[in-house]
């Protein structure tokens, strides 16, 4: 049975309960790897969970100058290895959905594991476990296209010219198309004028 | 003499709030429990199933539940923190008394001759000043039995007429309407309902925040294509992407639930075969509803015209539906008409009885439901039986090895009690699962009160800041130190487990009242040697009420995952539904399915009335009160957990900008809110999602930072429900001068 990860932030109600059980978490009592923040408080009492989405090719581990951030064979991407940290942050600048952490207190990188301890024996994640909205939710495909028939798995992403695919899904309304809004292309060629910084990269 | 020995910041410092953190077992990954058990949450009436990770008689941890079917391991942050209630630096492991010269303002005594200490001042007021001197004050966060028991002793051990519980700011006005419309008082579906409704109609819930786990239903349900409409003056979570969100006046809600009704007949929108046989009371009331005409509802409510026929076409047109209220609807000085004026719509659509056509009030306390069926409350004895109908004394009394008239009459609202304490008529208390000084309005008053009092004895774990007015106080148990039953939101009855003893000289509740009946030298009936035989009691005691808990056993609860009442009997597996088409009930005894004689429901006349206090010039903004995730009622466990104390520190007043800028606040910036009653200053946290007309603080806290110093003692006149969703203030920026 394979079980997967989906994000539905519409359906976060900003409990907190995944921040609380992930510190939980056997591997990293104490400490929570999961960031989790209104959008614009003042206007919506909208939030977000963002927990590790683990990129297929993780740019944390690509940017990393000690080679210190590994992915499993099943594709989940681990906290940095201790004796390889030299906590320089690279990974953090660079992660484009600003998943891991500097812990300065033991000069580490650590990141969402996806409970590794747990999904390795067939357990759910803590913070998948305890959300009580479903913003969390880790079962099987069949299981998330029967429960929410409105919403789709998305695993793309693009950052710029960075597309990026995830072992992590992102819930969406069905209905809407994925839309890449860009100036350049919306424009007459010939009207651009400039040269393409990235064209040689 | 109940003044507080010290003052509030020595017994602070000695008693606490302090915050327990992961530390020592619980910080150590690698330990490995010696045993796992299984119960349920010590907060709300969700009654979430987990198991707690026990090592040398700590709990040091949690492991989600995931084979309980109401929550399948889903817990909110309190539920996941909550073990942290336990080997904290401020539970009491001994019997105290009072004692001014002590810095911390009490002393440790035996706690025999604590017990015996108050079972002597409870024969000299008694002796001196009648049996009804003596009051007894409950709560619904006790299980079954130890609320069954606290009822028990009252009317038999003490003879007062005196008893009464925090279910009184809680669940009465959803209890009492239920009562007048139903003829039962429980949520009438189990939450499986909530899935395939074609409509959600939440009013005055902050499901999110209150009940967290209910908002998986209700996702669900629209993942399945219903439609959700939420009543609230603010957006809180669950109103977010709601389909239709009518943001109420504060204290409007019958004259909205009036309107909507309106529009129904309007339209049509009847179910006229469910009304001609199953009801009585529909057209005094069509009668009634017709001067709410969409006009003059948005004129009182607040809501735009266009929403309120909105909501009256979704909801009159739909198949099923589900109608759930909280708080926001039912702490009112009309809490009562605005459950009778929703449960009209109900009615009138014909939709109950039947799956997926629901209504259901969201209980608060963890035993809201249960702690409110067999005898704490000043009224009632068990299995929902009516202390004034001498049929109902007379069994009772049979069971309790009584006379019926050795029985006291019915008592007053606990409110009423805290009256008659000022007045000098109530001389002595003894209290147990209750902060009144938090949580009742008028905080001032109720302090005053306290301290008139002759003799105070208090039952608790934590010295709360009630229990800080004690003359004795005896350590009790923590939920996790006992066993008994619940009743949750649903009305599904299931079993408290224990996982740790309770430390040092602290004892389960049940054996410290029987400790008192025997130092008082009456131990007739407080002689049970366990939780289970308490219950053994409750089941007779309960058989042929409308809470019929007689054939329910331990053995059931865990064999079923719970067990919905009423049931009657040793083969009856429960009734998750009430109403169904053709069910029996003890009252209309096959006359159909409600609890009357004639086995119809009531319509009931819902007269708007406006709050007890309105703004005025002098008072121009409404204040409301309620809770955020984080926190608990009057916060006596939440505020000693660390992690949830870090999640919102403090309280903070939600304004609109609109009404900000007029008073020249800024996000952050300090505000005074001042009502007829009390001031209070915090900081303003600026946001558009509540009324402009309105502000919302937070009732957890105590002292200066106490909401509940502003709020109003107005209250309903059936229920007795205060008003704590309304009462004027006005603003000041910056701090009090």
């Amino acid at each position: 049975m394979n079980l997967e990860f989906f994000v539905d932030p519409n359906r976060c109600i900003g409990c907190q309960s995944c921040v609380a059980a992930c510190s939980e978490c056997d591997t990293h009592r104490g400490t929570s790897m999961i960031h989790l923040q209104y959008v614009d408080r003042p206007i919506s009492v909208q939030t977000v969970p963002v927990v590790c989405m683990h990129c297929d090719s993780p740019t944390c581990a690509e940017v990393c100058p000690a080679d210190a951030i590994k992915r499993t064979g099943d594709g989940v991407v681990q906290t940095a290895r201790k004796p390889r940290c030299i906590a320089c942050n690279n990974c953090v600048l660079a992660c484009p959905f600003g998943v891991p952490k500097m812990q300065s207190d033991f000069s580490l990188m650590m990141k969402c594991d996806m409970c590794y301890d747990r999904t390795s024996v067939g357990l759910k994640p803590m913070c998948a476990s305890v959300c009580p909205s479903g913003a969390l939710y880790f079962g099987t495909r069949e299981e998330i296209e029967r429960l929410r028939p409105k919403s789709q798995a998305l695993n793309t992403f693009k950052f710029g010219r960075q597309t990026i695919t995830t072992k992590v899904n992102m819930m969406v309304p069905k209905d809407e198309s994925v839309q890449n809004v860009d100036v350049l292309s919306a424009m007459e060629e010939s009207a651009v004028g400039l040269g393409d910084p990235f064209e040689n990269v | 003499m109940a003044k507080l020995p010290r003052s509030d910041d020595a017994l602070a410092s000695a008693w606490g709030p302090h915050l327990n953190r992961m530390e020592g077992a619980r910080a150590d990954s690698g330990a490995e429990p010696d045993k796992l058990v299984p119960t349920h949450c010590c907060f709300c009436g969700q009654q979430c199933g987990i198991n707690l990770k026990v090592k040398d008689n700590l709990v040091i941890g949690f492991e989600p539940r995931y084979d309980f079917p109401f929550n399948k391991g889903m817990l909110c942050p309190k539920g996941v923190k909550r073990y942290l209630q336990g080997g904290h630096p401020d539970r009491l492991t001994t019997a105290l008394r009072r004692d001014p010269s002590a810095d911390a303002g009490f002393s440790p005594m035996p706690y025999g001759e604590a017990v015996n200490r108050v079972a002597a001042e409870i024969e000299r007021v008694q002796k001196t000043c009648g049996p009804h001197a003596f009051g007894v004050l409950s709560g619904a966060s006790l299980t079954t039995e130890k609320a069954y028991l606290m009822g028990k002793f009252a009317r038999v051990c003490l003879k007062t007429k005196h008893i009464d519980y925090n279910g009184r700011l809680c669940m009465v006005s959803a209890g009492a309407a239920n009562k007048k419309a139903f003829g039962i008082d429980r949520s009438a579906n189990p939450w499986d309902d909530i899935l395939e409704a074609e409509v959600v109609l939440i009013a005055g819930s902050n499901t999110a925040e209150c009940s967290p786990i209910t908002t998986n239903y209700v996702w669900q349900a629209r993942e399945n294509g219903g439609k959700l409409i939420v009543v609230d003056p603010r957006i809180t979570p669950i109103a977010r992407t709601a389909d239709l969100f009518l943001p109420v006046k504060p204290g409007r809600d019958v004259a909205l639930f009036n309107g909507i009704l309106h529009l129904m007949i309007e339209n049509d929108w009847l179910d006229h075969a469910f009304i001609e046989q199953h009801t009585a009371g529909f057209d005094a009331v069509a009668e009634h509803v017709q001067q709410w005409t969409p006009k003059r509802t948005a004129e009182v409510t607040g809501i735009a015209e266009k929403s309120i026929r909105a909501a009256a076409e979704l909801w009159g047109t739909a198949k099923t539906s589900f109608l759930m209220h909280a708080r926001g609807i039912e702490h009112h000085s009309h809490g009562v008409e605005n459950c009778l004026s929703a449960i009209n719509l109900v009615l009138a659509s014909g939709r109950i009885g039947r799956p997926c056509c629901a209504y259901g009030t969201v209980v608060g306390q963890g035993n809201g439901q249960g702690g409110r069926e067999h005898g704490q409350k000043c009224d009632q004895l068990p299995g929902w039986r009516d202390i004034s109908n001498p049929a109902h004394r007379e069994y009772v009394a049979g069971v309790w090895g009584v006379k019926p008239e050795e029985l006291p009459e019915a008592g007053v609202d606990c409110y009423e009690m805290m009256r008659r304490i000022d007045a000098g008529e109530i001389k002595g208390l003894l209290s147990i699962c209750f902060n009144p000084k938090v949580s009742l309005p008028d905080n001032a008053f109720v302090t005053r009160a306290l301290e008139k009092l002759e003799f105070f004895a208090v039952i608790d774990f934590f010295l709360s800041e009630t229990a800080q007015h004690a003359d004795i106080v005896l350590p009790g148990s923590l939920h996790e130190e006992d066993e008994g039953v619940v009743a949750q939101v649903e009305g599904r009855v299931i079993k408290i487990n224990k996982a740790v003893d309770p430390p040092g000289d602290a004892k389960q509740d049940w054996r410290v009242i029987q400790d008192i009946a025997r130092a008082l030298g009456r131990p007739h009936g407080f002689t049970f040697d366990s939780p289970r035989a308490i219950f053994d009691e409750l089941r007779v005691a309960s058989k042929g009420g409308v809470a019929d808990y007689s054939g329910i056993t331990y053995e059931k609860i865990d064999a079923q995952n719970g067990v919905f009442w009423p049931c009657p009997s040793d083969d009856h597996p429960g009734t998750p539904r009430l109403f169904e088409p053709g069910s029996w009930n003890p009252v209309a005894k096959g006359a159909g399915p409600f609890y009357f004689p004639d086995g119809k429901a009531r319509f009931n006349v819902a007269a708007y009335r406006p709050p007890a206090e309105d703004v005025d010039d002098e008072y121009p903004v409404i204040l409301t009160t309620g809770r955020v995730v984080s926190q608990f009622l009057s916060g006596t466990q939440t505020r000693r957990i660390g992690p949830l104390v870090d999640q919102y520190p403090e309280p903070r007043v939600e304004i609109h900008p609109r009404l900000a800028q007029k008073y020249g606040i800024a996000d952050g910036e300090t505000v005074t809110v001042e009502s007829r009653r009390g001031t209070i200053t915090l900081p303003a946290q600026v946001v558009t999602t509540i009324r402009p007309d309105t502000v919302f603080i937070p009732y957890h806290w105590p002292g200066r930072k106490a909401a509940n110093q502003l709020t109003i003692a107005a209250q309903d006149p059936v229920s007795k429900i205060p008003e704590y969703k309304v009462c004027a203030v006005r603003l000041t920026r910056g701090a009090a001068r």
